[in-house]
């Protein structure tokens, strides 16, 4: 390994590092303060060495990591959003676990695991990134000891992610026998040689497992029951950096292999678009449960993600604007959903969490700040302007229309239509908040002032707001991570 | 200079916001301060004249220069007379809901700043992508008046209304897309930019869509039928001052809209397309007229109207010549003062008799004589007599229709008769008759809701009666758009 391949891996060292380190200490040191701290210490670590990594430029290392400014990009992303999940749990948990200290270190491999699965360049990578973040998952999901409904959505999680990866393994093994590599990029005499049924067939097995993550329908039965179960931080987190990690390595994929040129797998992709946008957002219509409200809005929200997937890797697109929208459209995904959970683990209390819509009856009137908070995500997931949910539409419209032989009419209208289904729903969580509240709903339950929880939140809120109104600098700063 | 305008008000909806914790009469008067200002800013850039490009005020810079996104805003005559009606209905919004807020009148005070932030924008705005912006940033804030400070069926209302405004606007941000991605599949630069826009070679068989893209947005705003449903429900459940800046405003959002984008950007489209524009007008301005004379609740009655009125302002712009479109501006304004005043009106019988139906009405005169004149005023100003603002408005709107369409025009003339029958049946079933036995006293109005009233009654007058400066400000626009033969 050369100098250069260990600087760019150095990020990498230093997570995979601390965590050992970590779990060493937690074993004869059982303090919650020192997990928590020592985990957000290690996550920041792996922040500060990334300038450093990025110094190195673009590396291929062993043909199964491959660490550039997109990988970079996504590990920094996954960090903050642990870190995020971290300090929300902190409060949420203590009512709910008695032994805590595993969760933060959980947390962090589960970053590993993601950002190993951002960065593969080959099958081998792909599968060691995403079973590492999956395990740690599962644990994750199930953490509160006593409650049922955390259990019940890890054995779904489980049992069902279990049937996706090997879907996805066996898929892996077809492309192989048709190809001869496990990597992704596969070369053109290779591809001449290849028998094309079972490629396709692999590819087709891949994708279907890849949808299944990304809870795109028709895969997407887990996904309400999931998110309703697990704890309100650690269902954030699976809705962000499981499905920003699994959305990574299928952009690098599709990009490198070119999956997409295939017209079958190209209509396939359409189809699955157009069912999640139309079909998400139509199922939430009726939800009185924000978890299960969330649930169906994100598999909308990966629908509109497949429009730049579809520009970055479909035949006569335009790639580094696919992806540059695709990067724009997970920032703010990651922001406004954050930002979302965020509000509802603050605001849940030491029995039972604020799930219900009622719960946000009056809101406004109780807790005007993380009512702005859970206002601005509201809309930032309904696109509207001001907030960064308005400008990453905009730029996958944008992308859409300006690659349209690829994109298709069918899905721009779909994500317009979508969007205004949309609307209602997000906008039945606002109005829900403007209620003029019952006074025996005025008397808070949430046991303790979760100042550090609100901090997040509010910080989350007003990342939306700022990247909103004032973009420039980050959409300045996206076309040279997405050339990379 | 306008930047601060718009940033003044939303600075200043924080402020009134805040000021709340001060005293709860505080943020109202931070609100008409703002307003006061805004026009007095407007007053002084009339004063100082335009410049050689017909400009009052005028600014740009670099937003988001990836996509070509700019800051422009301009203030030329049209824009200049639809701020100053902004300013000016601020004003009434805010005296004629002085005290009808029971809670949150901080944050009440906010939207009302905030939206009127957004509308001003949106008449100065010429980047597409700013336009875009700042006609949703009107939005969450008018929701926010509606389903907070509104009456019954608020929920049903509020939500209807941005479903139907952000629904069609959607539509509108595709085709400023697809216009800027054929711009600049021709030019090779990417800009949002109007006056670049203008001559975008756009694909002959897309002009069409593209163009409806636009109209549809605008026209539900406006509204024409057959999306219009949102507006009746939206005007009676809002609070007085929600209604008077819907009304006042916002529907005339929907007719700029019209003048400046969707004709100049696409005119022969708009010219193929004016037969059937010209006759959702004349379907506005019957349907709404009928559906007026059937109503029994006060404000539904006048909502129902500004459907009948806007259907003017679509008749004279898609005349395309100028008498149609000066008709159409001076219809703007004049349905502004006019309907602002008749739903203010409607305000204050709602606060005082707690009812909007005019069976539970009658014979007002008697208690509360000043209320009567007034409304008798505003109803004979609406009804469309001479020597007063909207016959101006409707007669020019008429006449330029006339030279474009007359079998359409002589069909709109009706719509006039329908309005006096409406308006009148409006004023005897309120004000005059047998007086009901259930209304024991009413209070009538003071120098406070007077003080507006006198200055609508004003305002009206002079534009019915001497409309140059009206019509002046609005020509040196109307003829730069370049569509008018």
């Amino acid at each position: 390994m050369t100098a250069a391949e260990l600087q760019a891996l150095s990020p990498y060292f230093v997570l995979s590092g601390g965590i050992v380190a970590l779990l060493m200490l937690v074993a004869w040191l059982r303090t919650e303060a020192v997990a928590f701290g020592g985990a957000l210490v290690v996550l920041l670590a792996s922040l500060a060495a990334m300038p450093y990594a990025a110094g190195a430029g673009p590396q291929l290392i062993d043909g199964m990591v491959r660490v550039d400014g997109f990988a970079l990009f996504f590990f920094a992303l996954f960090a903050l959003a642990a870190l995020a999940t971290a300090v929300l749990a902190f409060r949420y948990l203590r009512p709910r676990a008695a032994h805590r200290q595993e969760f933060y270190i959980l947390l962090a491999i589960a970053v590993l695991g993601a950002a190993a699965t951002a960065s593969a360049a080959n099958f081998a990578g792909f599968l060691l990134g995403l079973e590492v973040l999956s395990i740690s998952l599962y644990a994750l999901i199930a953490y509160p000891q006593d409650a049922k409904p955390p259990l019940e959505a890890a054995t779904k999680y489980l049992v069902l992610s279990g049937a996706a990866s090997s879907t996805m393994l066996f898929g892996m093994a077809l492309v192989y026998m048709a190809t001869g590599t496990l990597a992704f990029a596969i070369d053109a005499g290779e591809l001449a040689r290849s028998d094309r049924n079972i490629l396709a067939l692999g590819q087709a097995m891949l994708l279907a497992g890849v949808f299944f993550k990304l809870s795109l329908i028709p895969f997407h039965m887990w996904t309400p029951d999931v998110y309703q179960g697990a704890p309100a931080p650690v269902t954030g987190f699976v809705a962000t950096v499981s499905k920003g990690a699994v959305f990574a390595v299928l952009l690098r994929y599709a990009v490198d292999s070119g999956l997409l040129t295939s017209a079958t797998l190209q209509t396939a992709v359409v189809v699955v678009a157009v069912l999640s946008m139309i079909g998400g957002n139509v199922l939430a219509l009726l939800q009185t449960n924000i978890k299960r409200l969330l649930a169906y809005s994100s598999i909308a929200h990966l629908g509109y993600l497949l429009i730049p997937l579809l520009v970055a890797a479909g035949p006569g697109g335009n790639q580094s604007l696919g992806v540059e929208t695709s990067l724009m459209y997970l920032v703010g995904y990651f922001l406004m959903t954050l930002a979302a959970f965020g509000v509802v683990t603050v605001l849940s209390a030491d029995d039972v969490e604020a799930e219900d819509l009622e719960a946000y009856d009056g809101l406004f009137w109780r807790r005007p700040l993380l009512a702005a908070v859970l206002a601005a995500a509201a809309l930032s997931l309904a696109g509207i302007p001001l907030t960064v949910g308005f400008i990453a539409k905009f730029y996958v419209v944008a992308a859409g229309v300006s690659a349209v032989e690829v994109a298709t009419w069918t899905l721009i209208w779909a994500l317009l239509v979508g969007s205004a289904i949309g609307v209602y729903y997000y906008l039945r969580i606002v109005f829900a908040m403007t209620k003029q509240p019952e006074p025996a709903v005025m008397s808070a339950r949430v046991s303790g002032f979760a100042w550090e929880g609100i901090a997040v939140a509010l910080v989350l809120g007003v990342a939306v707001l700022v990247l909103g109104v004032q973009p420039s600098f980050l959409i300045e700063a996206l076309p040279t991570l997405a050339g990379g | 200079m306008i930047l601060w305008v718009v940033l003044n008000l939303l600075a200043l909806g924080v402020v009134a916001w805040a000021s709340e914790r001060l005293d709860s009469r505080a943020p109202r008067w931070v609100s008409l301060a703002a307003f006061a200002l805004g026009l007095a800013w407007a007053a002084l850039e009339w004063q100082g004249g335009p410049d050689a490009n017909g400009l009052y005020a005028a600014q740009s810079f670099d937003w988001i220069p990836r996509f070509g996104i700019a800051v422009i805003l301009e203030l030329d005559g049209l824009s200049l007379l639809m701020v100053a009606l902004t300013m000016f209905l601020g004003i009434v919004a805010v005296v004629s809901s002085w005290d009808e807020t029971e809670h949150g009148e901080g944050f009440f005070q906010f939207n009302i700043l905030w939206v009127m932030a957004g509308v001003v924008g949106v008449f100065t705005a010429l980047d597409l992508f700013l336009f875009f912006f700042f006609w949703e940033v009107m939005l969450i804030p008018m929701y926010f008046l509606i389903a907070i400070w509104g009456h019954e069926e608020k929920g049903y209302a509020s939500m209807k209304f941005f479903l139907f405004t952000q629904a069609s606007g959607l539509l509108m941000l595709l085709s400023i897309l697809a216009l800027v991605f054929f711009h600049y599949a021709a030019t090779g630069t990417v800009t949002f930019s109007y006056r670049d826009l203008l001559g975008a070679s756009v694909p002959e068989s897309l002009r069409p869509w593209l163009m409806l893209g636009f109209f549809a947005a605008f026209a539900t705003k406006l509204p024409a039928v057959p999306v219009h449903t949102w507006l009746p429900d939206a005007h009676t459940q809002a609070p007085t001052a929600g209604s008077v800046i819907l009304a006042g405003i916002l529907l005339k959002t929907g007719a700029y809209g019209l003048i400046r984008f969707a004709v100049p950007l696409f005119p022969e489209a708009s010219q193929d397309f004016a037969w059937w524009a010209m006759l959702l007008g004349v379907a506005s301005i019957l349907y709404g007229g009928v559906m007026a004379f059937s109503q029994t609740d006060f404000k539904r009655l006048v909502a129902y109207s500004s459907i009948a009125h806007m259907g003017f302002v679509l008749l004279g712009v898609y005349a395309f010549n100028e008498q149609g479109m000066q008709g159409a501006v001076v219809t703007m304004v004049a349905h502004g003062f006019s309907t602002a005043a008749l739903f203010m009106m409607a305000g204050a019988i709602q606060q005082r008799l707690h009812t909007r139906e005019m069976a539970r009405m009658g014979g007002l005169w008697t208690h509360a004589p000043r209320m009567g004149t007034m409304t008798l005023f505003f109803v004979v100003a609406s009804v469309g007599m001479p020597g007063l603002g909207n016959f101006v408005g409707e007669f020019l709107a008429l006449l330029g229709a006339f030279k474009a369409n007359w079998p359409l025009t002589v069909a709109a003339t009706f719509g006039i008769v329908v309005a006096a029958v409406y308006g009148l049946y409006l004023m005897q079933r309120s004000f005059q008759g047998e007086p009901n036995p259930d209304v024991a006293a009413m209070p009538d109005f003071g120098l406070r809701e007077m003080s507006v009233m006198v200055a609508m009654m004003i305002a009206l007058v002079w534009v019915g009666v001497y409309p140059q400066p009206v019509l002046d400000l609005s020509a040196a626009t109307i003829r730069g758009l370049g569509v008018l033969p």
